[in-house]
C-alpha cells in the first residue's frame, strides 16, 4: 500500500456511491431491537422499487440515540427514522421519491444533536464497520500513512503530548508522556494493547466505537506502535461483546490484507501486527497489570506497581497500554495537529469525552462533547432530563469507582478535576441519571456488591472488606443498623481505600463515600435508634 | 552495589540498592508485621500489612515489595498504620472460621501471633461463617480451608521453589479457594510431589501434617529459605 492506492481506494469509493444512502444503525443497540431485520428488510425494499441503481442502503456503526432504535438515516435529505419496523420499509424507501410517510422522525436540530462534537464518533454512523474501503474513503489511514512517512517516532510522540490528550480509561494520565516513557525504554521488544475489557455497569462507549468504526482504534494502534517501538499489539476485549471481536477480526484481516498490518506498513521498514485476547468475563482485568497476566495466560489478578507497565510489562518487557477510545483520538490529532486538539476543552483536560446515557432519563444514548460541558446541558437540555415528570437526584459517573453527583452540583463542568472535587471521577464515561424514586443507599449498596463479586481476591482489604461493607450496607437497608455500624463503614470505607492493592479496591468505596457526603440522611433515616441509656428511657420519677 | 541511606521511624538506615523497605527495617532491627511475605517466598504484596508511610508520597507503600530509595523518611507504626493493621486482622479473623482452640496451629500460629503483636484483641465485623470443606484425601496432609488466609504462601512455594505447580488460586473475592491440579482432590493429584514444602509455609492450621492434633503443629519454617538460598547463591547454611 502506498499514498496512489489509498487515494484510489477512497475515489473509487465515492464514485461508487449512489444518490441516496439509507443508513442503518447495526450496533449492538439497534441490533437487539432487531436492525438486523429493518436492513433485510429495506435491501428487499429496495430491490422491489426497482432503485438498485440509485439507493445504497449501508449498515453502519451507532447513531446515537439509543432509545429510539432501531435507527436509520437518509442521505442526502439529513432525515433520521426512529423505531423502525420491518413492515416500514417500503413506506421508509418510498420517501427518497418525496412519498410522505408517517414514520416517526428524530429531531436532529434536538440538543441531543446539536450539542455533540464528534471526534472519536466521527464516522460511527456513518461508514460501514466491515469494510475498511468505507473507512479509507473517510480519509482513513491518511493519518497513518503521514505519521510513517513524514514523521519520527519523537515528533508523534510530541505530537501527542502537545494535544494535551488524556487517559480516556478514567484515570486521566497524559497520554504523551505514557507513550515518552515506552519510547524511551531501551528494550528489544515493546507491546502496545488496546484496553478494551469496558466493564462499568451502564457503560457501552468503547463497545459502540469498536462496533462503528473498528478501523479507527486499529490506526491509532499502529501509530502508537510506530511512535514507541513496538512490534506487536494486543487488543483485550471482553467476550460480552461479540459483534464488536467479530468486526474487529474483520478489520484486522482487511488490514492485513492492503499493507496496513504485518511487514512493512505503509511499505516501510515498520512492522506491526494485532492479536485479539477475548476476556473471560473479570472485570478486574481492566486493570492493567491484571490484563497483562490474563493475556500472558496467568490467573488475572493485578501486582503491584512500580514496575509500571510502561518499564516491565507484557512479559516483562515495556508495554503501551491504552483504553479504546484514546487510541481512537488518534488518528484525527495526527491528521489535523495538536494544537487543534489542544484548542477543544478546558486548560487541563483537552479535547472531546464520550459518554454513555443511561439510567432514568428521556433520552438514553452515546454522546460526545468537549470536555467542560456542564453536567446540567448533558443531562438536561441534550438527555431532556427524568421522563415523565420526574426530578433528576443525582447523576453517577464512574461505575462501581465512582461517585454520584447531587442534583444541586450540575453546573458542574465535566472535566478530570472538576468531578474529582465532588468526589466522584471522570472514569470511562457511564453516565447513570437517578431520580427522586431512587433510594441512594440501595445505590452504594448495588455498586458495593459489584465490587464484592469482582474482587479477585488476593489482597486482604478489597476480599474481606467489600464482604463487610456490604454486609453493613444490607444492614442499614433492612433497617437493622445503627448508629455504630454506620461508623463502623465508614471506617472500612477509609481503610480499604488506603490499603488495597489495586485501583478496584482503592476506589470500591467511593460510591459509599460520595452517598454518604451529599445523602447523608438517607442512611440516618434508616438507622435504629440508638439503644437507649436506661436514665434516658425512663421518665424522671424520682431517680433524679 | 551502591548503597542507599534512609530514615526508617526517625532512625538512619544504610540499605544495598536492591533491598526493600521490609528487608532494611529487618535489619536495623525494626519489626513490621508480614503475612503473606517468608523468606525465600517471591513476594506479592497482598496482606497489606506491612504498609509503610514515606514522607511526600500520597500512597502507603508495602514495604516487602517496596525498593529503598536515598534520603526517603520511612514510618512503620503510624497510629493510621496502626489501626489498618487491626483491622486487616479482624477482617482476616471474620472472614472464616479460625477457632484456636481446636486448632492443630495453636500455639504456633502466624495469625494468632499477629492478632496478639496488632492488638487485636476482639472482632468488631460480623462473622461470616462460611461452610467449607477439608480435604483430608492426601496420605500425608490434610488442607482445612476454613482456615486459610488466602495468602498464596503455598502456592508460590509449589510453584517457584518445588516447581511442581499443583497449588492454584480457584473463584475470586470471598469464593477463592486453594486447589491441588484442577480442582481435584490432593490425594489424586497427578503432579503433587509430596514435598511438603507448602506445609512448611502455611502460616495457619490450614495446611498442616496427618495426624497432629491439637496445638502440634509446629513447622520449619527457614527451611525454604535454606533450600533457596542453597539454590541460588550455592552456600548451604542452617
Amino acid at each position: 500500500m502506498v499514498l496512489e492506492e489509498l487515494v484510489q481506494i477512497k475515489e473509487q469509493e465515492l464514485a461508487s456511491r449512489k444518490k441516496f444512502t439509507l443508513r442503518c444503525c447495526l450496533a449492538a443497540g439497534c441490533v437487539s431491537s432487531n436492525a438486523q431485520a429493518v436492513k433485510d428488510a429495506l435491501d428487499r425494499a429496495v430491490k422491489e422499487a426497482g432503485l438498485e441503481n440509485e439507493v445504497e442502503v449501508r449498515g453502519v456503526g451507532c447513531m446515537r440515540l439509543c432509545c429510539e432504535g432501531p435507527l436509520v438515516a437518509v442521505d442526502p435529505a439529513e432525515v433520521l427514522f426512529e423505531k423502525v419496523a420491518p413492515a416500514d420499509c417500503d413506506a421508509l424507501v418510498a420517501t427518497v421519491k418525496g412519498v410522505p410517510s408517517q414514520l416517526k422522525q428524530g429531531d436532529l436540530t434536538a440538543p441531543f444533536f446539536k450539542h455533540q462534537l464528534s471526534i472519536v464518533l466521527e464516522n460511527c454512523g456513518l461508514v460501514d464497520p466491515d469494510r475498511i474501503e468505507s473507512y479509507i474513503a473517510a480519509d482513513g489511514y491518511l493519518a497513518l500513512r503521514n505519521v510513517l512517512r513524514e514523521m519520527t517516532p519523537q515528533e508523534v510522540v510530541q505530537l501527542v503530548t502537545r494535544s494535551g490528550l488524556r487517559g480516556r480509561g478514567g484515570a486521566g494520565y497524559p497520554t504523551g508522556l505514557k507513550w515518552a516513557t515506552v519510547a524511551k525504554t531501551t528494550s528489544s521488544r515493546k507491546f502496545v494493547i488496546c484496553n478494551a475489557d469496558e466493564g462499568d455497569p451502564g457503560a457501552f462507549m468503547d463497545r459502540s466505537v469498536l462496533e462503528s468504526d473498528p478501523h479507527r482504534v486499529i490506526e491509532g494502534m499502529i501509530i502508537a506502535a510506530y511512535a514507541v517501538g513496538a512490534d506487536q499489539g494486543f487488543i483485550y476485549v471482553r467476550a460480552e461483546y461479540p459483534l464488536a471481536i467479530q468486526r474487529l477480526q474483520t478489520a484486522i484481516r482487511q488490514a492485513k490484507q492492503y499493507g496496513l498490518l504485518g511487514s512493512g506498513v505503509f511499505e516501510s521498514p515498520f512492522n506491526f501486527n494485532i492479536e485479539i485476547r477475548i476476556g473471560a468475563g473479570a472485570f478486574v482485568c481492566g486493570e492493567e497489570t491484571a490484563l497483562m497476566a490474563s493475556i500472558e495466560g496467568r490467573r488475572g489478578q493485578p501486582r503491584p506497581r512500580p514496575p509500571f507497565p510502561a518499564e516491565s510489562g507484557l512479559w516483562g518487557h515495556p508495554t503501551l497500554i491504552n483504553n479504546v477510545e484514546t487510541f481512537a483520538n488518534i488518528p484525527p490529532i495526527a491528521l489535523k495537529g495538536g494544537e487543534w486538539f489542544a484548542g477543544i476543552g478546558t486548560e487541563r483536560s483537552k479535547g472531546t469525552k464520550v459518554f454513555a446515557l443511561a439510567g432514568k432519563i428521556t433520552n438514553t444514548g452515546l454522546i460526545e462533547v468537549p470536555m467542560g460541558t456542564p453536567l446540567r446541558t448533558i443531562v438536561e437540555e441534550m438527555g431532556g432530563g427524568a421522563p415523565e415528570g420526574g426530578q433528576i437526584k443525582a447523576v453517577q459517573t464512574g461505575g462501581p469507582s465512582g461517585g454520584c453527583i447531587p442534583a444541586s452540583q450540575l453546573d458542574t463542568p465535566v472535566d478530570y478535576e472538576s468531578l474529582a472535587k465532588l468526589g466522584s471521577i471522570m472514569g470511562s464515561g457511564g453516565m447513570i441519571v437517578m431520580d427522586q424514586t431512587t433510594n441512594m443507599v440501595d445505590v452504594a449498596r448495588f455498586f458495593m456488591e459489584f465490587c464484592m463479586d469482582e474482587s479477585c481476591g488476593k489482597c486482604v482489604p478489597c476480599r474481606a472488606g467489600t464482604v463487610q461493607m456490604h454486609h453493613l450496607l444490607r444492614k442499614v437497608m433492612d433497617r437493622k443498623a445503627t448508629s455504630r455500624d454506620l461508623a463502623k463503614l465508614e471506617e472500612l470505607c477509609d481503610m480499604v481505600k488506603n490499603t488495597s492493592l489495586c485501583g478496584l479496591g482503592q476506589t470500591a468505596p467511593n460510591p459509599v463515600l460520595s452517598t454518604l457526603r451529599y445523602f447523608r440522611n438517607e442512611y440516618l433515616e434508616l438507622l435504629q435508634p440508638a439503644p437507649k441509656q436506661p436514665s434516658a428511657a425512663a421518665p424522671a420519677t424520682g431517680i433524679f | 552495589m551502591a548503597a542507599k541511606t534512609l530514615t526508617i521511624d526517625g532512625q538512619m538506615v544504610g540499605a544495598a540498592e536492591d533491598q526493600t523497605i521490609l528487608e532494611a527495617a529487618r535489619d536495623a532491627g525494626i519489626h513490621i508485621p508480614t503475612l503473606c511475605h517468608l523468606e525465600g517466598v517471591q513476594d506479592v504484596g497482598a496482606c497489606r500489612l506491612c504498609l509503610v508511610e514515606v514522607t511526600g508520597i500520597n500512597k502507603l507503600l508495602p514495604a516487602c515489595v517496596t525498593k529503598v530509595t536515598e534520603g526517603w523518611e520511612v514510618r512503620t507504626s503510624s497510629e493510621r498504620l496502626q489501626r489498618y493493621r487491626r483491622m486487616v486482622v479482624e477482617l482476616l479473623f471474620a472472614e472464616r472460621n479460625h477457632v484456636c482452640a481446636v486448632c492443630v496451629a495453636n500455639g504456633h500460629c502466624e495469625l494468632q501471633n499477629l492478632a496478639v503483636s496488632v492488638g487485636m484483641d476482639h472482632v468488631r465485623f460480623d462473622y461470616q461463617h462460611p461452610r467449607l470443606d477439608v480435604d483430608l484425601s492426601h496420605r500425608l496432609f490434610g488442607m482445612d480451608h476454613n482456615r486459610c488466609v488466602l495468602c498464596t504462601r503455598c502456592v508460590r512455594t509449589c510453584w517457584y521453589i518445588e516447581g511442581a505447580g499443583t497449588l492454584n488460586v480457584a473463584g475470586r473475592g470471598e469464593k477463592s479457594k486453594i486447589i491441588t491440579d484442577l480442582n481435584a482432590p490432593w490425594g489424586d493429584s497427578t503432579t503433587c510431589t509430596s514435598c511438603g514444602k507448602c506445609v512448611m509455609a502455611c502460616p495457619t492450621g490450614a495446611l498442616f501434617y496427618r495426624g497432629v492434633t491439637v496445638a502440634e503443629m509446629e513447622r520449619d519454617r527457614g527451611h525454604l529459605e535454606y533450600i533457596v538460598t542453597a539454590r541460588e547463591k550455592k552456600q548451604w547454611i542452617v
